[in-house]
């Protein structure tokens, strides 16, 4: 029966029916239901791994000891998972080796705009392309075919537009793929030099004949129109096209590296122009133009943000141009900490205290805006650390003015190495655990800390403040980010020293626990107009004429603005002033 | 082909809406394209989603682009305002009056527009029809069936009857809210006809 699937429930769905037994993820937008979607097939192992290059490696166990194996990220996770991945790409897999990873083209929740075939390109792994959930399940099959066939990884690049659309989807039975024999192969599986060197030969040969095959791959096919204009086109971008331009010839490439040359350029003779609309880097334009066939394409989208239907028919059409989707003159929304998050309360007290803040990526990431407006620096995974660490050593005392920020997903993600390697070198500083027992941002997704594995089972937590001390790390200590007095204490304390801290700021996230709901209301007799309880930066405290109101609809009565408020103005009814 | 924009602030409720209109529409023979939000911007902040249905002709893009609405649901007033240029002219605009501060407005550096509502009316080159959701689902008996009532609204716009909306509702709402969302959708289906 006919399903509408999200392309990340496709992927999890193609790979159930490619006999894919073990799937390890690290959770990130726009990749994250995949492995959730997966955790429903109760034929596939499938788990949390505590980060991207783990996951991987998990993944070429597998697969190297005859399972079909996954493992799903977002395109900066790839950048983790890189090490593994690039010389996986040398060693071969036996068993297929897939994964999935979900690029962000107009960054709607990421930190750049890289593009996955570019590093694919650089490991010498084919990646293939899907414009809609069909293909993502179809193309999952094709994926592990290939990852065996020619004994290599297979990368699935999806974008948030693939990745995040529903569209139908006919679902297949469970193909019955048998473990495949582990035989010890060292020459193949030991990356010494003296193996490498031959098989990076055999890598160039793999691609090679990869390359070749993929003139005759069902995944590139023409769809001949009118042969005025020709172009070739992929993944999301392919749908625009479709809807832009219906009447003219396309080549629509469903393996997106490597390319199949004789086929684009018997493609590009029989059309009178040829134009390339791809997503992101001119990846395709740039290799066409390589060899010698007159193309163009990013000169007209452009690299940066979506290409979307109406931009292609100003461009190549003539119509008017529909100019960028976004519309001024309003006050912008943009994202906030929810009512009663835990962050609030850690970001009100650094504001506080105007140190400066290395944070990290996740919710509370979002202290950067105002009126918080804590944040200093945010890059990437476990950065807060080891920048801070740099800081100290670059300045030496800017560990007085300075704390690192990152949540209890992220620091077993990356930011252990980053601690270790704080107390081994001797450095200051204060680093805070925003514990909220759960990752946020991308939707509550289990860690190691939280407590449970990605099935909901209970599982063993990491005690951070055991491995603070394994460390060697004396000053260690848990406060609640809601009482502010001693959280302000704690910070104050910590930064004075001159030797390393830990603060594990710990608040379960307000969405994973039922809130009082009772909601606080602002006594206007009371209320002074200092506006400090404002500067919480509160989605349920307006700013009035006459003072503050609160907006019960949003206020989850968690009671931090009364903590806050100097004048007993904020309380709930009936209980004044308490 | 149908074109739907469904405009709200992250935690509303519009991908629960977006998802059971998708899966009416495949119900009954449609193609059908949604296009979601998740993540970063889910957080408090802007959330747009786009649902496609067609029963003439396959349907390539997932995302709605200016101009192509035939309806714009919005489940607040800044965001209908905001919006309001997805509307092709000629369409429909359903409109949830409440209010809801964006941080800008909150810290004082924005003003929330005067007379939201009046603008949306002034500048929609479409029909509106405005109500107080939210209003209505807490007669129902929950804040959050805001996103049922404003979909009985947009029934009346679509070609699926009553009963076909109830089980799409009952098949993507957990049992012990079934009665209220139906109500709430009902409440909103039969808006404007009694009063």
């Amino acid at each position: 029966m006919k399903q509408l699937l999200l392309g990340n429930e496709a992927i999890a769905r193609g790979a159930y029916e490619a006999g894919v037994r073990i799937s390890s993820a690290y959770p990130g937008t726009p990749s994250t239901e995949i492995n959730e979607a997966m955790a429903r097939y109760s034929e596939v192992y499938s788990e949390w791994a505590p980060n991207e290059k783990v996951a991987v490696e998990v993944a070429l166990g597998a697969a190297v000891f005859g399972a079909r194996a996954m493992a799903c990220m977002k395109h900066v996770g790839l950048n983790v998972a890189a090490d593994p991945l690039f010389t996986a790409a040398y060693t071969g897999v036996n068993a297929g080796l897939v994964l999935v990873v979900a690029d962000d083209p107009g960054m709607h929740s990421s930190q750049n705009e890289q593009d996955t075939r570019m590093l694919a390109r650089a490991a010498h792994v084919p990646v293939l392309d899907p414009s809609d959930s069909k293909e993502c399940k179809d193309f999952m099959s094709i994926a592990f075919d290939i990852s065996e066939k020619y004994d290599t990884p297979v990368i699935v690049r999806l974008t948030t537009r693939v990745a995040h659309a529903r569209t139908v989807v006919e679902p297949g039975e469970r193909k019955d793929i048998p473990l495949k024999e582990y035989a010890k192969n060292t020459a193949k599986f030991v990356s010494m030099p003296g193996n490498m060197i031959k098989r990076h030969v055999a890598v160039e040969q793999r691609e090679k004949s990869l390359a070749e095959d993929a003139d005759l791959l069902s995944v590139n096919r023409i769809e001949w129109g009118d042969k005025e204009l020709g172009v070739i086109t992929s993944g999301a971008a392919y749908n625009y096209v479709k809807e832009a331009l219906p009447e003219v010839s396309v080549l629509k490439l469903g393996l997106a590296y490597p390319l199949p040359r004789r086929l684009i350029e018997g493609f590009a003779k029989e059309v009178s122009e040829l134009v390339v609309i791809e997503d992101m880097e001119p990846f395709f334009e740039d290799a066409i133009k390589a060899w010698g066939i007159p193309c163009s394409g990013k000169d007209k989208t452009g690299i940066q943000g979506e290409i979307f239907a109406g931009k292609i028919a100003a461009k190549f059409k003539g119509d008017p141009d529909p100019g960028p989707m976004t519309f001024g003159g309003i006050p912008v929304r943009p994202p906030v900490m929810c009512a009663g998050c835990p962050h609030r309360g850690l970001y009100y007290v650094l504001s506080k205290l105007k140190l400066n803040v290395l944070s990290d990526i996740g919710c509370y990431t979002l202290g950067a805006l105002p009126p918080l407006n804590a944040v200093d620096t945010c890059v990437c995974m476990g950065a807060s650390i080891g920048m801070a660490h740099g800081a100290e050593k670059a300045r030496g005392g800017q560990s007085k003015k300075t704390v690192a920020v990152l949540g209890d997903s992220t620091f077993c993600h990356s930011g252990i190495t980053g601690l270790l390697n704080m107390a081994y070198n001797k450095s200051a500083g204060t680093v805070i655990i925003a514990d909220n027992s759960i990752t946020g941002m991308t939707g509550h997704q289990d860690n190691p800390m939280s407590g449970k594995d990605l099935s909901g089972q209970p599982a063993p937590q990491l005690d951070a403040m055991k491995l603070c001390e394994a460390m060697g790390i004396k000053n260690v200590r848990v406060v609640d980010p809601f009482d502010l007095k001693a959280l302000e204490n704690a910070i104050r304390e910590e930064t004075a020293r001159d030797e390393l801290s830990v603060i594990i700021s710990k608040r379960p996230c307000a969405l994973i626990v039922k809130q009082p709901n009772t909601p606080y209301y602002c006594d206007e007799a009371a209320c002074r107009n200092c506006g400090l309880c404002l500067k919480l930066g509160c989605p349920a405290i307006v700013k009035t004429e006459k003072g503050v109101r609160v907006e019960e609809s949003q206020c989850v009565g968690c009671g931090l603005c009364a903590g806050v408020c100097p004048f007993g103005a904020l309380s709930i009814r009936g209980n004044d002033h308490a | 082909m149908l074109n739907i924009v469904i405009a709200g602030v992250g935690g509303q409720g519009t991908l629960l809406a977006s998802k059971i209109l998708g899966q009416l529409g495949l119900n009954h023979g449609y193609d059908v394209k949604v296009s979601e939000v998740h993540g970063m911007s889910q957080r408090g902040g802007s959330v747009i989603t786009y649902v496609r249905l067609s029963k003439e002709e396959r349907l390539y893009s997932s995302v709605v682009e200016q101009g192509k609405a035939d309806v714009l649901l919005a489940f607040e007033c800044l965001e209908a305002l905001r919006s309001l240029p997805y509307v092709k002219p000629g369409g429909t605009v359903i409109v949830n009056t409440q209010e809801i501060m964006p941080m800008p407005v909150i810290t004082g550096a924005a003003k929330y527009p005067d007379g939201c509502l009046g603008q949306v009316k002034a500048k929609a080159k479409a029909d509106v029809i405005a109500l107080d959701a939210i209003g209505i689902a807490k007669e129902c008996g929950s804040n959050k069936a805001v996103n049922t009532v404003l979909m009985g609204v947009l029934a009346k716009k679509l070609p699926f009857s009553r009963g076909q909306w109830h089980s799409a509702i009952v098949q993507n709402v957990k049992p012990e809210y079934a009665c209220v969302n139906r109500n709430a959708f009902d409440r909103g289906y039969y808006y404007g006809e009694n009063s």
